[in-house]
């Protein structure tokens, strides 16, 4: 019977602490590379995980029952996903109890964000200036690309509160966008309505995606490669589809 | 006009650091890498090389510095080869393709979008390449342990 227990609060950590990094964006294969390692460094070499990235099944043998959590919501929050993985490096060293390891994951699962929501809106405003220098754009379209950029990703934020699709929302966001580039260009604030537009819709473009996407492929883990593939995909379209219906418009 | 350069990419990469929550500590280092890598990208764009080929040695520039930082620090790779691959990603060139393709001019819209689609393939050669080296280096360094 004890065995049992604590059987189960093993299967409890490795499924918390692979909950945590996927829902942060973690890529898939070091998800489960992850939880098969806590499993071997608590003497059960043959744990089995499955991770894409909407769910995990998990069992701590090929005889066990597995267990499966579903994973709805994923945001990008790579300072999770950095104090998980230390502490899953503190499990495999033997430096952490299953309690004191289980509390731990509890504690940065119920952290909010890292930054303030004013330091993101702040962060993206100035890449979106940088950006449009960067792609050859005149210093007049600096504070135009700013502003337009901290609104759009202040109206990203907005949208991802009101509803839970994410495509409308990055669709939305590209809309105004390229509605507010044209309004300055219209005043005459900024230079080429090109440069502002492609530096403002920079923060909203899905990098992460697309880096994971590869490494995920490269892995072997070809559902996860896919399916991160196709969001990403569909991002990208919905923020050329808001571009380029505001300028149809103009 | 490189310094220039540097500098504006050493933000924009750092900045995006913020966006995905990075941690405070690795800030500088994103940016670096960032920047570093967009620096290579323009050296190869101003020589007048392909910006396939620039994009292909940018991002395997990137992810080697990524790993070797996420070794030395202890932190996952996606931290460092996040911030540093978003310049390269052909957001440009993407808009440049959908414009046209709005403004119903097909024939303009195709070869740019064919050109986003090489890129966007160089980006994922280079930080596959990069996993290769990385996975020969641990093997080679391990067989040196066992003699």
């Amino acid at each position: 019977m004890e065995e049992r227990s604590t059987q189960q609060e093993m299967v409890e950590l490795c499924l918390f602490i692979g909950r945590i990094m996927l829902q942060n964006g973690a890529e898939t294969y070091r998800v489960e590379d992850t939880m098969t390692r806590i499993a071997a460094s608590y003497g059960k070499e043959d744990a089995q995980s499955f991770v894409t990235p909407t769910g995990i099944v998990f069992s701590l043998s090929r005889t066990e029952p597995s267990k499966l959590v579903r994973v709805s919501d994923r945001t990008t929050n790579l300072h999770k996903v950095t104090q998980a993985n230390s502490i899953s490096r503190n499990i495999t060293g033997g430096d952490l109890t299953l309690r004191e390891a289980y509390e731990q994951l509890d504690e940065i699962d119920k952290s909010g964000t890292y930054y303030s929501m004013g330091t993101q809106i702040a962060a993206a405003s100035l890449a979106s200036g940088c950006f449009s220098i960067m792609f050859q754009g005149n210093w007049y379209d600096f504070l135009p690309a700013c502003i337009s950029g901290g609104i759009g990703f202040i109206v990203l934020l907005l949208l991802h509160q009101l509803f839970e699709i994410k495509f409308f929302a990055e669709f939305l966001a590209s809309l105004f966008i390229g509605t507010l580039a044209f309004t300055f260009m219209s005043f005459g604030i900024g230079h080429e309505t090109d440069k502002v537009i492609i530096g403002s819709v920079m923060p909203l473009v899905p990098g992460l995606l697309i880096t994971n996407a590869v490494r995920d492929l490269m892995a072997g883990h070809l559902i996860s490669g896919l399916s991160k593939g196709a969001e990403a995909f569909l991002t990208a379209f919905a923020i050329g589809g808001g571009v380029a219906i505001a300028f149809s418009i103009f | 006009m490189i310094m220039e350069q540097f500098i504006l990419s050493f933000i924009a990469s750092a900045a995006f650091g913020i966006i995905f929550q990075a941690p405070r500590s690795t800030l500088l280092k994103c940016g670096l890498v960032g920047s570093l890598g967009w620096v290579i990208y323009m050296l190869f764009i101003q020589a007048n090389i392909d910006a396939v080929t620039g994009t292909f040695v940018a991002s395997f520039v990137i992810a080697m510095i990524s790993q070797f930082f996420a070794r030395r620090y202890k932190t996952p790779v996606v931290v460092f080869s996040v911030a540093g691959i978003i310049p390269l990603v052909p957001g440009g060139l993407a808009y440049d393709a959908m414009r046209n393709f709005v403004q119903n001019d097909y024939g303009q819209a195709l070869p740019i979008a064919a050109k986003v689609f090489m890129i966007s393939g160089a980006i994922a050669i280079g930080l596959v390449l990069s996993e290769v080296m990385n996975q020969i280096n641990k093997k080679v360094r391990k067989r040196k342990l066992w003699r």
